[in-house]
């Protein structure tokens, strides 16, 4: 039993809420569907296991690895590093603007320091955790095809990810003291993105740069770069520290501790150093969310359009001026360099650049759909609004969904069209999985969204701690809501799925 | 030969609606607004207030029972229903990033106004409540009392012929809801019919043409000021008297 105030009370108070929050943006709120997702998640459990199999099975026997091989995993533990890091740092930049108990907490006799080392605490481990998770199906197989040795790996990712929190706490901190807490949520939103993609992205525009004119698959792997003769000559020896997450990977005891060591220290260190002050910046990007700046913009003639497409130019009107997304989009948009890059070079090998580019058209219209989609659909700002106009739900879903897909339309166009001056069929091909994905996206989205009954207490009043808004987003900090959160997914209401709310 | 007169149907007709979630939160609840009446549902917290106002502004979907609005039956034609009616609660959602003419612009597009009626209103309903150094600035910088004006605006700004307000006054400072209260009642002096749920019982006895009780999710009394006190009985005086009185004996009843 703990004691109210004490760091495991706060620590068993903010896990119980971390799994609810967790279980309510899974099942949407709705109860029946926790079996579901539960079965869902053991498919994918198998199925993980399965491509893990058909990936790094051939590995597993590894045991004494050479340069090439530690250069190869290094590389990864690198790529994956990096993506843990800007995981962290969003929730970080989360933590510093949600206000969701804030209130509760800065105004309570308990010293802020501590839930907010809990906080951290928490935070480190959901990174971790989500790691583990991760990489558990591919370790899981090398443990079973290789020896109990592979292991060990469960360890390095533990030392990875407590590391990559340790890195995102310092970033944000150092953020807000140099940039100010107004401009630290964009730029910090901004930069976890970019460290997500940039090792991915870079790797791949060097091989594309390495492959001279000759465009073949193997020549553009980022990990054939990795094992390259050039990457292998200016590696270190093989009894550098450089390798020792590698080794910690591959089972050996000592650079295992060492690694999980380091990043539990690093961690602790983060969170000693940081705690102190962090209510004090929450306080500061308070202030900060309060003084919103004060911009007039020229009033104009009201234009005559009926509802839906009103609608259709709102959501526009709303993701033009949403800095977040603007940043999420132009990120989307640099992972389509390296297709770009490989098209401007291989413009005379049309089969090859187009296998690579179409995939990637498809894949970031996807993702930049689901995230449009999430706004428009599941952060309508004023539900009640929209589900109090005389206007069919079933047409304010379609205007929303046209709305999302226009967007997509108009983002990747240019993309296709270039696509076309090479080659017709790949382009169509193109047009056709970008359009496929972004409707699988949305679609997902539909599933997703909170029904009103559903999200509704015995009050028959939304809660308020978390409304819905595009002011959160699935990816990004909340202002208020909660979206917020989050986004308690389960607070989200929305007009009814079919005819109407009624 | 006399011709009979035209039937004039009540803005509000209630009748046998229940709404369950883990316990019946409205329970049969029958209720008649007529037109032009300016109608508050009071009632202890946890009543079915806010619950049977959300179901009346097509928000949640009742287990049983009818809602007529202006005749229409809400459950069958809601969007024709929901053509004239305007729901407003204490914590309006507005959009951060619109301003509040743009705002309004997208209200009145939502209830199909035309756009030259729409912008002279909006207009007026700026001026009108004090919003004109706002008008062109984005909502989110806006305080709770402005952000209160903008969304009544917004309800106002297609003409609805029932106003719905569920505890529209909360937080306000008292001169926003003087100009909140006066914006009512000049609704109701052109024939406008508002609902609404409030906790300020001042407001109640001041405003109110009749005040409906609400407690377990039924209606256990209704009428004028004075037919509420009869009822009460016991030397009630003030309407906190009545309400007390009446909410007790419910308790007591139950």
């Amino acid at each position: 039993m703990s004691h109210p105030g004490t760091l495991v009370w706060f620590a068993r108070h903010e896990s119980r809420l971390a799994w609810r929050d967790w279980l309510a943006m899974m099942t949407a709120g709705g109860r029946w569907r926790t079996r579901s997702v539960a079965i869902i998640c053991l498919i994918v459990l198998v199925s993980m296991h399965l491509l893990a199999l058909s990936v790094v099975g051939r590995y597993a026997d590894i045991s004494e690895p050479d340069k090439a091989t530690l250069v190869t995993i290094t590389g990864c533990v690198l790529m994956s590093w990096s993506l843990m890091v800007s995981q962290a740092l969003e929730a970080v930049t989360r933590a510093f603007y949600t206000r969701a108990d804030l209130d509760l907490i800065l105004s309570s006799p308990v010293a802020a320091r501590r839930i907010f080392s809990v906080r951290m605490a928490t935070m480190a481990l959901s990174i971790t955790g989500m790691a583990v998770l991760l990489a558990a199906p591919a370790v899981n197989v090398l443990a079973l095809r290789g020896g109990s040795h592979w292991l060990a790996a469960y360890g390095a990712v533990v030392g990875l990810g407590t590391s990559a929190a340790a890195v995102a706490l310092a970033l944000a901190v150092a953020m807000f003291r140099m940039i100010g807490p107004k401009r630290t949520r964009l730029i910090a939103q901004i930069v976890a993105a970019v460290i997500g993609a940039a090792f991915v992205i870079g790797v791949q525009i060097a091989a594309i740069l390495s492959a001279d004119t000759r465009l073949t698959s193997t020549l553009v792997s980022r990990y054939a770069l990795l094992s390259s003769d050039a990457v292998l000559a200016v590696a270190p020896d093989l009894d550098s520290v450089v390798w020792w997450p590698a080794r910690a990977i591959l089972g050996d005891s000592g650079a295992l501790a060492i690694v999980l060591a380091a990043g539990l220290v690093v961690l602790i260190a983060a969170i000693v150093l940081f705690a102190r002050n962090f209510a004090e910046h929450v306080i500061l990007a308070t202030g900060a969310a309060q003084a919103a700046p004060q911009r007039a913009r020229a009033a104009r003639t009201f234009r005559q359009m009926p509802p839906k497409r009103m609608l259709r130019r709102k959501e526009w009107l709303l993701l033009r001026r949403d800095p977040w997304l603007i940043s999420q989009t132009l990120m989307q948009l640099l992972y389509l360099a390296p297709p770009a890059l490989l098209l401007w070079r291989g413009f005379g090998n049309r089969s090859e650049a187009a296998t690579l580019i179409v995939p990637v058209l498809v894949m970031a219209a996807g993702q930049l759909a689901g995230g449009l989609a999430w706004l428009a659909i599941s952060g309508e700002d004023a539900p009640d609004l929209i589900a109090t106009a005389p206007v069919k739900a079933s047409r304010i879903v379609q205007a929303k969904v046209e709305a999302v897909l226009g967007a997509i339309m108009l983002a990747f166009s240019p993309f296709v069209l270039a696509l076309a001056l090479v080659s017709t069929w790949p382009a169509f091909v193109a047009a056709l999985g970008v359009l496929i994905a972004a409707a699988a996206a949305t679609t997902i989205q539909l599933w997703f969204r909170a029904r009103p009954d559903e999200a509704t207490s015995g009050a028959g009043r939304p809660p308020r701690a978390s409304p819905p808004s595009r002011k959160r987003s699935p990816r990004s900090p909340g202002r208020r809501r909660p979206r917020s959160r989050p986004r308690a997914a389960c607070s989200r209401s929305f007009p009814a799925r079919s005819g109407s709310s009624f | 030969m006399i011709s009979p007169a035209p039937v004039i149907e009540p803005a509000l007709a209630i009748r046998g609606l229940v709404k369950c979630f883990n316990r019946p939160a409205v329970d049969g609840l029958e209720l008649t607004v007529r037109r032009g009446e300016f109608y508050t549902l009071l009632g202890p917290n946890g009543a079915g207030k806010t619950t049977t106002l959300r179901m009346v502004a097509g928000l949640l979907r009742p287990d049983a029972g009818t809602i007529l609005i202006h005749g229409i039956d809400a459950l069958a034609d809601p969007v024709a229903a929901k053509s004239c009616v305007a729901w407003i609660s204490d914590e309006p959602m507005i959009y951060d990033k619109l301003t509040p003419l743009e705002y309004l612009e997208f209200v009145a597009g939502l209830w199909g106004i035309e756009a030259s009626v729409a912008q002279a209103r909006a207009q007026e309903l700026i001026g009108w409540l004090g919003l004109g150094a706002h008008a062109t600035q984005y909502c989110e910088g806006l305080s709770k009392g402005t952000r209160q004006k903008v969304a009544l605006a917004g309800a106002l700004v297609h003409d609805p012929s029932l106003i719905i307000l569920d505890e529209p006054l909360t937080g306000l400072d008292a001169g926003s809801a003087r100009q909140v209260k006066g914006v009512l009642r000049e609704r109701v002096a052109q024939g406008g019919t508002v609902i609404m749920t409030t906790h300020i019982l001042e407001v109640a006895e001041r405003m109110a043409d009749r005040i409906g009780v609400i407690a377990a999710g039924r209606l256990i009394a209704q009428g004028t000021l004075a037919e509420l006190r009869d009822q009460a009985g016991r030397g009630a005086t003030s309407l906190e008297d009545t309400f007390l009185a009446l909410v007790a004996e419910q308790a007591a009843a139950a």
